[in-house]
């Protein structure tokens, strides 16, 4: 019995001491910490009244603005950076090692070191106000060819997306028996930027491919993904210049999603879609590529099949595509470039687009590896 | 000399040794966490060393009053680490807002590296320390003050060093932590001779 008072007393003690501790640090962060109402104005545009003493990583964080950042919030993998035009103080000791001479001289900051105390004004990409997780239902799985599938997903929470065509969302590949763990991978948007409720990915099975193999033996109709984004600057360019789009495989998914958007603005402007295959079974959506030829005057698809089967009856253009360009075009000074597809293929496209007088600048790509 | 005198002559010797001789860093290794990974820049080092000699002087005589009036009196001795542990992780939070708000300058040398040493071993290592040896107050404090600026000397000569390194031809497999580790076992071994000058 003395034993057991003993017992409770000793528990007794040590509590009440840990929670008197923790009573005058509650305390002080009411009374100390407190630095009262501030505003944080983003790209002199946004204003958000805050209550100032946390950093400004997780102020905007709270306000469902999510700066990428891969410690959470520790100083220690120099993700969180963004530009803090007045009021974030000096630079500390703990941001140095991540910031460039140039960066600290543009006023770049870790977004997790900087304390919110007083009224601050700072920079963000415009992109980083759109970047959500959604969750979504898959609601159809069609079959493109036999390594490549469509997947639409129906956006549950939130129930839209805004995207440019030609951007990328990261698809979360869940725990299952192919991995331990979860995985991101990112695939280009195949859909209609208009239809804001529904997301189309294009995927071509890679041997031993973590998430594709998901995708393709685990995936069903009617199963919940949950999705990030929207991300990337591959996009349509503002001018009117001629265009040249080459792909292979995936690669067809931001171009299905940029003719929609060329279809949706009645666009006039000259475009050639090289879309190359090893043979003709890796071809695909020619009905779709025939719809978008019959709606935009300008637009013209040449799919290049590398080694057409024997008895396939393949009239089209044979060879890399790469060659189907070079013999096409004697001249790519005044064009765009496109790419979309492997390494591999993006490097040969440059190559040949450059020889043929395109200036560098003008070539716009992707690279999936 | 009266008792008071002596105790503060005690405490003397005691911080002298804690610096040189008994060098927390050096003869126990406690501490190696922050002492590699932030031991890049003289200026960084400096304020991490700083902040540990601030943290360990005070904490260790907040736990020996609280060991000494509390854990003793109630016989709860082996609750020493538990304890120890809240009032320096307290302590510790409690200094960082005091300075972040009444001082910016001060914090933005000292403060921004306080979260980092709540959980440095060396800070409850002195602690226990102070109990198992069985140090007076005062003797306490001079050893506290001592530990830490025997943890500020060394990660000050490290970072020293290790700028100098910056200049000098690594083998590729010891770059980085190994490289560091060998240096911090000679300063060791040369810290242990400072163990004849007190002889």
């Amino acid at each position: 019995m003395v034993d057991f008072l003993h017992f409770l007393l000793t528990v007794l003690i040590i509590s009440s001491i840990g929670a008197a501790l923790a009573m005058v640090l509650v305390l002080c962060e009411k009374y100390i910490v407190n630095y009262g109402p501030c505003k944080v104005t983003i790209n002199k545009d946004k204003v958000l009244d805050i209550q100032g003493g946390s950093p400004l990583l997780t102020v905007l964080r709270d306000e469902k603005i999510f700066i990428p950042s891969a410690c959470g919030g520790r100083g220690t993998c120099g993700v969180c950076k963004c530009t803090v035009k007045t009021g974030g103080g000096p630079v500390l000791p703990t941001e140095t090692p991540f910031l460039t001479k140039e960066e600290q001289a543009a006023d770049v900051r870790l977004s997790c070191q900087v304390k919110v105390r007083n009224d601050i004004d700072i920079e963000i990409p415009e992109e980083l106000f759109n970047i959500r997780e959604y969750v979504s239902t898959c609601i159809e799985i069609e079959e493109l060819t036999y390594d490549m599938r469509r997947f639409r997903f129906e956006l549950q929470d939130p129930p839209t997306i805004n995207f440019t065509a030609g951007q990328f969302v990261q698809l979360l590949c869940p725990r299952y028996k192919g991995s331990s763990e979860e995985v991101y991978r990112a695939y280009s948007i195949a859909s209609d930027p208009t239809q804001t409720h529904l997301i189309d990915l294009i995927i071509r099975l890679v041997p031993n491919g973590i998430c594709t193999t998901w995708c393709f033996e685990y995936l069903k109709e009617g199963d919940s993904v949950k999705l990030n984004g929207p991300y990337g600057d591959f996009r349509l360019s503002e001018t009117e210049a001629p265009m040249v789009f080459v792909a292979g495989g995936s690669g067809m998914a931001p171009f299905a999603s940029i003719l929609s958007q060329m279809r949706n603005i009645d666009s006039k402007r000259q475009v050639k879609y090289f879309f190359g295959g090893n043979t003709t079974k890796d071809l695909c959506m020619a009905e779709e590529m025939k719809a978008f030829a019959n709606a935009l005057e300008g637009f013209e698809f040449i799919p290049v099949v590398a080694n057409p089967e024997e008895g396939s009856g393949w009239t089209g253009e044979i060879g890399l595509v790469t060659e189907a360009v070079q013999r096409m075009y004697p001249d790519l000074s005044k064009h765009e470039g496109y790419l979309c597809g492997s390494p591999d293929m993006i490097d040969a496209a440059i190559k040949v687009f450059t020889d043929l007088g395109m200036p560098e600048e003008n070539v716009y790509y992707d690279k999936f590896a | 000399m009266n008792s008071f005198g002596s105790e503060i002559w005690l405490a003397l010797v005691t911080c002298f040794a804690a610096v040189f001789t008994q060098n927390i860093l050096l003869t126990t290794f406690l501490g190696m966490c922050p002492f590699t990974s932030v031991s890049r820049e003289v200026k960084t080092a400096a304020g991490l060393g700083g902040a540990v000699v601030f943290v360990m002087t005070f904490t260790t005589a907040l736990n020996w009053l609280a060991y000494k009036y509390v854990l003793i009196p109630l016989e709860l001795e082996f609750f020493r680490f538990i304890l120890f542990i809240i009032i320096i992780a307290a302590f510790v939070q409690f200094v960082e807002m005091v300075i972040d708000r009444y001082s910016p300058k001060l914090y933005q040398n000292l403060g921004i590296f306080l979260p980092l040493i709540t959980v440095n071993c060396a800070i409850l290592g002195a602690s226990l320390f102070m109990v198992i040896r069985e140090y007076h107050f005062i003797q306490t404090i001079g050893y506290g003050f001592g530990a830490g600026l025997g943890w500020l000397l060394a990660i000050l000569a490290m970072a020293g060093i290790r700028t100098r390194l910056n200049e000098s031809r690594v083998p590729e497999g010891l770059r980085g932590p190994g490289i560091t580790l060998i240096i911090a076992g000679l300063m060791a071994l040369a810290f242990i001779g400072f163990t004849g000058v007190l002889g």
